[in-house]
């Protein structure tokens, strides 16, 4: 058994004097429910809109492709229940700062749309098992459409800090409701835009697009004494039989 | 200090906050340090494996949710490998939620978990009875008699007897599993409710009907623990809608020996932790040495007998 009284690191709150103490001081939380101060809450476009909250540490250590659960403001109209599940959008762990990306479409995100700089969320997380990126890679391709770009934001900051390249593939229904393009240049990413209205976001021309971006399929091709990585899918699959002889 | 202690039907729990069975599971660890809970309520486990209920199986309303869930389970084995041993590095003692078509299931069931690691049994008797037609056990006080008999022959281990608020005669059910040897009730389950989708015109749970949760039930569930705690001896542990320090404090006044937490985590994932911790302030503002003392201390000095006559109907 413990002793009780010699354990005082957390001052004169009671509930820490008790039997409890010694867990409480190595039990420590990996995901965290707490109010974070919203920073800024703007539209990017007439659809989407971009919050930023200061949070604590272990919300700001999220990683690329996990998610928070956002306790959304009850409005006149509106008394959302359960939390609201959001793609984390960037975050910085030296600014303790995390970010998402929205469209208002029910109950919880018009409540959302209501915060200004100063209000207090209630976010929960990190969750979920992010991304795996492998530090070999050279280069990735990232595919997403409106609010789903939101996961992929992360990634791309990641694989540039990687030294992986990063080509994005996004869609929209317009030109015009477009996000996030900037941000993914900012990353170093090439960015790919198709839409609806421009009748080039079909699958048939994103296969087309996807043809030779992965680079699963190179292999060594020796030109002029020369190693080079040729596609099969794009530059072959016919190929000289003697610069295939590596 | 403040002591939180309390015992609950064979037990003495540390303090009286403990997750209601369904709403808690080992990834909560990540949020709250499970050493500070007064015990742990396993999900619902039965002897068959279930896949669970169609989809969609929850949907909000005002001040609450709606679930049809259906009891996936995983199965008896799984239960001993895997979820039993996980537990045994905590110190709040483990009760195991157990559900069963029939009696005999029922029984069988509590039998192959009377092992070490398991300190309760709480029998949740608000499912189907297959051989009544497909009525819950506890929605009659002679089933859920006869059903908490054969549960109480078959173990050893402090059996607590989880009711359900869809009967219209509760404190009978609730002697009834007295009578028939239950150590602690639990008061109580979700109410059978249901909600439709104004675009699509159909149900908005795959199962149809489901069972309401949260702040939306307390004052029902609430004046339940109050009659059940009249009409029995045994500790009334009481579960409904309970998210917040003051409506725990609320059913220890109504008679509640302990609480129960579920919807409430799903929105704040350490409501428990932050109960307890207000519970102690709670007990420090009012010079109470004992949380115990709270309970059944609600004060009804204004009803004379006759006037509560229908809260509770004489024997």
């Amino acid at each position: 058994m413990t002793t009780q009284s010699s354990i005082s690191l957390v001052g004169t709150d009671p509930i820490f004097q008790d039997r409890t103490a010694k867990t409480a001081r190595s039990w420590a939380p990996s995901v965290v429910g707490e109010d974070a101060e919203v920073l800024s809450n703007d539209s990017v476009n007439l659809e989407y809109r971009h919050l930023v909250v200061r949070c604590g540490a272990v919300a700001a250590s999220a990683v690329p492709g996990q998610f928070f659960q956002l306790l959304c403001p009850h409005t006149d109209g509106d008394q959302p229940f359960l939390r609201r599940p959001m793609s984390l959008y960037g975050v910085n762990p030296a600014r303790l700062e995390v970010e998402f990306l929205y469209k208002i479409a029910g109950a919880g995100t018009r409540g959302l749309a209501t915060l200004r700089a100063g209000d207090a969320i209630d976010i929960m997380g990190p969750l979920g098992v992010g991304f795996t990126l492998n530090p070999k890679l050279r280069h990735i391709v990232a595919i997403g459409r409106g609010a789903g770009l939101a996961t992929l934001a992360p990634l791309a900051q990641a694989a540039k800090a990687n030294g992986t390249k990063v080509t994005a593939i996004f869609s929209a229904r317009r030109p015009e409701l477009m996000v996030s393009v900037e941000l993914f240049n900012r990353h170093g990413a090439d960015v790919v835009a198709v839409t609806d209205s421009e009748s080039t976001s079909g699958p048939a021309n994103i296969e087309r697009i996807l043809r030779g971006l992965c680079f699963c399929c190179v292999r060594d091709f020796n030109v002029g004494g020369e190693i080079v990585h040729r596609r099969v899918c794009w530059d072959g699959p016919v190929f000289d039989m003697m610069e295939a002889l590596p | 200090m403040i002591d939180l202690s309390v015992r609950v039907g064979g037990l003495t729990l540390a303090n009286p906050v403990m997750p209601a069975s369904g709403t808690f599971a080992e990834g909560l660890d990540k949020v709250i340090d499970f050493n500070r809970l007064g015990a742990f309520v396993t999900k619902t486990i039965t002897r068959e494996l279930r896949a669970g209920n169609p989809l969609p199986r929850v949907v909000e309303c005002a001040g609450g949710l709606i679930n049809s869930i259906g009891i996936p389970s995983k199965g008896v084995p799984y239960f001993l490998d895997e979820t039993l041993p996980h537990y045994a590095r905590y110190k709040p003692p483990l009760v195991v939620s157990i559900s069963a078509p029939t009696g005999e299931d029922f029984a069988r069931l509590a039998a192959e978990l009377t092992r070490v690691g398991v300190a309760a049994i709480e029998a949740n008797i608000s499912c189907p009875n297959i051989e009544e037609d497909g009525k819950a056990f506890a929605m009659r006080a002679s089933s859920t008699e006869l059903v908490v008999r054969q549960l109480r022959a078959a173990t050893s281990l402090p059996l607590w007897v989880k009711l359900t608020p869809n009967t219209g005669d509760l404190p009978e059910v609730a002697r009834a599993a007295e009578r028939a040897g239950a150590d602690a009730l639990v008061v109580a389950n979700t109410i059978l409710a249901m909600a439709i989708d104004l675009e699509t015109f159909k149900p908005c749970l795959g199962n149809i009907m489901g069972g309401l949760s949260g702040p939306a039930i307390k004052p029902i569930v609430l004046r339940q623990v109050y009659q059940c705690a009249r009409a029995v001896k045994i500790p009334v542990i009481g579960c409904g809608g309970i998210s917040t320090t003051e409506d725990a404090v609320e059913y220890m006044l109504a008679g509640a020996s302990a609480v129960q937490v579920g919807t409430a985590t799903f929105v704040q994932p350490a409501a428990m932790t932050t109960i307890i911790d207000g519970l102690v302030k709670f007990c420090e503002r009012r010079d109470i040495v004992r949380i115990a003392d709270l309970i059944g201390a609600v004060l009804n000095e204004e009803s004379d007998e006759p006037e509560l006559s229908w809260v509770a109907p004489p024997q």
